[in-house]
Formats: C-alpha cells, structure tokens, sequence
C-alpha cells in the first residue's frame, strides 16, 4: 500500500470536515477523491500532502508515518487547481525550482527538465514565462514541476477545475496516459463524477466528511452502496418502489409487459441524441425521469401528452426507494 | 462600456472648469509655497550681499547644517532598515498566520498613522525617559540611553513610518496567496528558501515602494523628534529640527536652504514612486 490513511479527523470550528477516515490507496494506481464541494475530499488530499494538520490519526505514505513530517520532507508532489506556478520564473526554472533545491548537479537537471518538458509537451515553451501560456499549458507545466522530484505520490487538487471544459477532456485524456508511462501512485480530488469515472482505476466517494463507497468505476456505477453514491454519480429517478438511472427505463406505447406503470409525458426536452422524458404515473407524486435515444424517441412518436407504459429495463441498477426521494438526486 | 469612455473624453465647459478650479486649488494650496521657499532660497541674505546658488551653497556648508543633514539621513537609514525588516516579516505574520489577537495587531499596526508624532514623542519619553520611564532606568544601567541620543531618535522615526511598508506589502500578500508558497514547500524547500525564491520576487515592488515612502516620511518628521532629540545644535539636532531653530531664530536663509533640500529629496522619492509604479504595471 502506498497511503494508508487511518483515523483521520479535522475539525474547524464546530464543523466537522473530515470524520475518522480510513483508506488504504495501493501503489501505481489512479485513485479519484470524488464528492460535492465542502464534502472534505480536499481537505484529505491537503492532510495527505501535510499542508493541513490532522486532529487525529496517522498518515502513513510508502510505510513511513508521515503525520509529523513537514511536507518537505513527505516527497510528494502537489498540483493546486489554480496551477499555483512561480509567476517570475521561465517554464523550464519552475519545472528545474525541486530540482536545485536538492542541489542535484547541473547537467542532471538541465537533462531532466528537457525529459519532462518533453513529457508534458512544453519543450518549445521552455524560456516562456507563465504568463505567456494557456491554462491548460500552466496546469501541464505544474505536473511537470511536481514530477520533476519524483515524488512517491502525486496529488492533485482539482486539477482541471478552472479549465474549460473541451480543454479539461483533453487533459483528462492526457492524464490516464501519462499515468500509464509514469506510473506514480497518483491521487486527484474532483467534483465531477464523469471525470472520475473515466480516468480513476479506484474512486473514493467522500461525502460531508466521511466516507461512502471505495470501489472501481464499474462496481460503484452499478453497485452503488447507497442513494447518495448512486445519485452522485449520475441522474436517478423513482418507478414505483425503485430508485433507478433514466435510461434504465423501457417505454412502451401499449401495455404489454406485466408490471408496466400507466402514464402521460409532461413534458419532452431534446439535447443533442438525447430525448429527456417528464411522465406523470398514477399513484406518485414526483414525475418520472426518462431518457431515451432521439431515434428511439421517433419510433415510438412520442409526443407531448402521449400515453405510456413504463417499466425497468433488465439488468438496470436499481436501490429500493425510502420515502420521499432526495431532490438533487433526481436533478443531476 | 464605450459609452461611458466617451462621455469621459468629451470636453466641455465642465471639463475646463473642473481643470481650472484643481490647477487653481494645487497653486494656493501647493505650488505658490513651495515656489516661495525656492526662491527664498536663492535670495540674497542681506540688502548688497550675494544671492543665487552661491549664497545656497555657503548656507549648507555650515558645519551645523551639514550635522543636521547627516543626523537626518543615518536616522532615516536606520529607520528604514529596522522598517523593512520588521514590516516584511509583520506583513507575513498577518497575512499567512491565524492567531488569537491577529486582527488586533493589525489595527495597532496602523496606530502611528493616526497617532499625532508629537503623541509618540511623550510616549516614547514617558517609557524610557531615565528619571520616570518604565524600561528607562534599566537600560541606563547597562549605559544605554534612549531619550536624548540617536538610538531615540531612531526609535521615533521607526515609530511614525512603521505603517508605511507594512501597507504596501499586506495588500500584495493577500493578492498572490499562498499557492505557490505552499507549491515550493511540497517540491521541497524550506521556509527560508521559499521566502528568498517565492516570497520575495513577488513583493519586490511592493518593498521598494514602502522603503522610498518611508524614507520620504523619515526625513521629514519633526514632531516625535522633536520631544526625544535635546535638539540643539550639534545635540540631536536633526535637519526638520533645524529648520525651526534657525526661523525662530532670524536666521531664515539657513532654513529656507534645508528646507529646498528636504523639498528636493521628496521629489526625488515621489519620482522614484512613479516609475517603479510603471515598471509594476509593464
């Protein structure tokens, strides 16, 4: 195990940020920290890199106790969301600034600062100053500067947050590659759960300070442990006694499946290949969530007012239904 | 947002009046007295004596005048020093700690700006003055004197321009935050190398201007030295002490000179100011 966090807390105040974490994160792995913002993921991944103190507990990372060590001396490298560059310094002296600072001999920083430029593909920017790069290029060189000291893990805080979101895909795609080349036990924070769920070998879902669900993609995607994991990562709605996606409904224009639930469409929003169903069954109050594929929806021409028939899909994930059903579950 | 530029760019009789009456304000108030000094400055002394930069000269190379501006710039020196090494590592400890009383020593931090001199003068006496003082009769038996010597005086110019560097660098501080500084620590510097590498490249500017400003400050203050200094010739008497020494006394040529020189030098600062406010922006 490469971080093995046990028993971690962190109060401010009366609030609680972190509540008694464990969590073991296995060498060369992509892990995501994923959770709503102020649900202490951040607060975790800062407390693993020791720029915040822990209440309690240990942080151990490659089987040494961490929890004392000033992060200088926890060998981790640390990429902020806002790429926290050194503004008066050219590309190549940032990547070269853990370097120097540990007095490696000059030869062996200038070849390893080309090796790493090379990597992150700035080497053409080398002599440019921050200023003169896009964000996507400051956040590129930031992973570069925290790889240059070989770090036994690398952490990254929002790391494409306050990117534009065609330039974040990208990124997010360069990510899982350069992970696969380097191999670092790498440990990002995210808020978004396709981001997660793309890039992450293993997903951590924290939530107002405590744990709720470790598991690959795959097995929180169509094992949710509960409500909150299944309506974080991705739209849920209510069929009758079942919480389920919308797409994991079957609509049909004739009753023919036993168990279909009668009921009219709503409303029909169209975005892109998607059709966004809102039908009013009989016996509940909360409409039901649909989405269907725009050529499925022509088929079955369905328009405004049309009477179907719903049921769940076979194989659907589906967690049984309490009560009411959590408002920003079904928005998302 | 053209719009509103336009409106700004149109000149109309509002416009000329507005510029007239601030032209007008800046003479009375600014520009006629200090044009009066200047000249009186290169007056000739007496009705047949010499005037122009001859008779300036002669005035300043009075041995007491020349101890006057030389006690004025080692006090401002020091001043400034103590300043900038205080106020640097105030202005961290503000900006990049949480303790119990920060707030605080905040506002305390601004108390000399709002404090009259003269104010800072009497409490400087009253704590170290030999015969009353609070810390005074200790550090006179180990042969340091604060009240009446240069150490004083020193102390009561830190005093008045201490809030002049802290300041400038605060606003700085909180405007770059401590990313980066949090960045360098986890590649693997220390607080000393984060400070020289990271820290202190990004306040530069904001440090060289606190450190004009408050040498223009520091040469020019007179009430806290007043009360300190014993203020007599060759005896603390600084250059602002001078000046009203030499009027009271009707030797106005003599304080006419100092003060040009004093003008002379704020220009100076106010000039330095300006440009490196452009290379800050550029």
């Amino acid at each position: 195990m490469s971080i093995e966090v046990r028993g971690v807390g962190k109060r401010y105040g009366d609030f609680i940020a972190l509540d008694d974490i464990n969590v073991s994160l296995p060498t060369g792995q992509l892990t995501a920290l994923l959770g709503p913002s102020g649900g202490g993921k951040s607060t975790l991944l800062r407390i693993i890199a020791g720029l915040e103190s822990t209440d309690g507990g240990s942080v151990e990372i490659e089987g040494v106790d961490a929890t004392k060590l000033p992060p200088q001396k926890r060998n981790v490298g640390f990429v902020f969301q806002h790429y926290a560059v050194f503004k008066h310094m050219t590309v190549a002296k940032n990547v070269a600034f853990g370097l120097e600072i540990r007095k490696r001999p000059k030869a062996e920083v200038k070849t390893k600062v080309a090796e790493l430029l090379e990597l992150v593909h700035l080497s053409q920017f080398a002599h440019r100053l921050p200023s003169q790069l896009s964000g996507g290029q400051r956040q590129r060189l930031a992973l570069a500067r925290a790889l240059a000291v070989e770090p036994s893990v690398l952490l990254l805080d929002e790391p494409f947050g306050a990117l534009d979101a065609k330039v974040r895909k990208e990124l997010r795609d360069w990510l899982r590659r350069l992970h696969d080349e380097v191999h670092v036990t790498t440990v990002f924070v995210t808020h978004d759960q396709e981001e997660a769920l793309e890039v992450a070998d293993e997903i951590v879902v924290i939530n107002e300070g405590r744990i709720e669900q470790i598991g690959s993609p795959d097995q929180l995607y169509d094992e949710p442990a509960n409500d909150f994991v299944m309506g974080f990562l991705g739209a849920v709605t209510q069929l009758g006694p079942l919480r389920l996606r919308p797409h994991d409904i079957e609509v049909a224009v004739s009753p023919g499946v036993p168990g279909s639930s009668p009921g009219v469409v709503l409303r029909a929003l169209r975005v892109g290949f998607e059709v966004r169903l809102t039908v009013e069954i009989e016996g509940q109050a909360e409409p039901v969530l649909v989405v269907l594929s725009r050529t499925h929806a022509r088929a079955l021409d369905l328009e405004l007012g049309s009477q179907v028939w719903l049921s769940p899909a076979t194989g659907a994930t589906t967690v049984p239904a309490f009560g009411v059903p959590r408002p920003e579950a079904v928005v998302s | 947002m053209a719009d509103t530029r336009q409106i700004r760019a149109r000149k109309g009789p509002v416009t000329y009046l507005l510029r007239a009456f601030v032209i007008a304000y800046l003479a009375v108030l600014v520009i006629w007295p200090l044009f009066e000094v200047a000249k009186q400055t290169f007056a000739p002394a007496d009705v047949g004596d010499e005037g122009g930069v001859g008779a300036f000269w002669e005035r300043l190379s009075d041995p007491s005048v020349t101890y006057a501006f030389n006690l004025t710039v080692t006090v401002a020196f020091w001043a400034v020093v103590i300043n900038t090494l205080f106020g640097v590592g105030i202005s961290l400890l503000l900006v990049r700690y949480q303790f119990p009383g920060r707030r605080i020593l905040s506002v305390l931090v601004d108390l000399p700006m709002s404090v009259s001199p003269v104010v800072v003068g009497l409490a400087l006496v009253l704590a170290y003055s030999t015969g009353k003082g609070w810390f005074g009769e200790a550090l006179a038996s180990v042969g340091f004197y604060v009240i009446g010597t240069t150490p004083g005086l020193i102390m009561a110019t830190a005093f008045v321009s201490l809030p002049l560097v802290i300041r400038e660098i605060v606003p700085v501080l909180e405007e770059i935050g401590a990313d980066a500084e949090m960045a360098a620590h986890s590649l693997g510097a220390n607080g000393w190398q984060t400070f020289r590498r990271i820290t202190l490249p990004s306040i530069k500017w904001a440090v060289v201007y606190g450190v004009v400003l408050s040498m223009a400050r520091s040469l020019g203050e007179f009430g806290a030295v007043k009360i300190v200094s014993p203020g007599a010739e060759f005896r603390g008497e600084t250059a602002t002490l001078l000046i009203q020494n030499r009027y009271t006394n009707y030797e106005e040529p003599t304080a006419y000179a100092a003060a040009f020189v004093l003008v002379l030098a704020s220009v100076l600062a106010l000039v330095v100011v300006s440009l490196i406010r452009k290379e800050d922006h550029s």
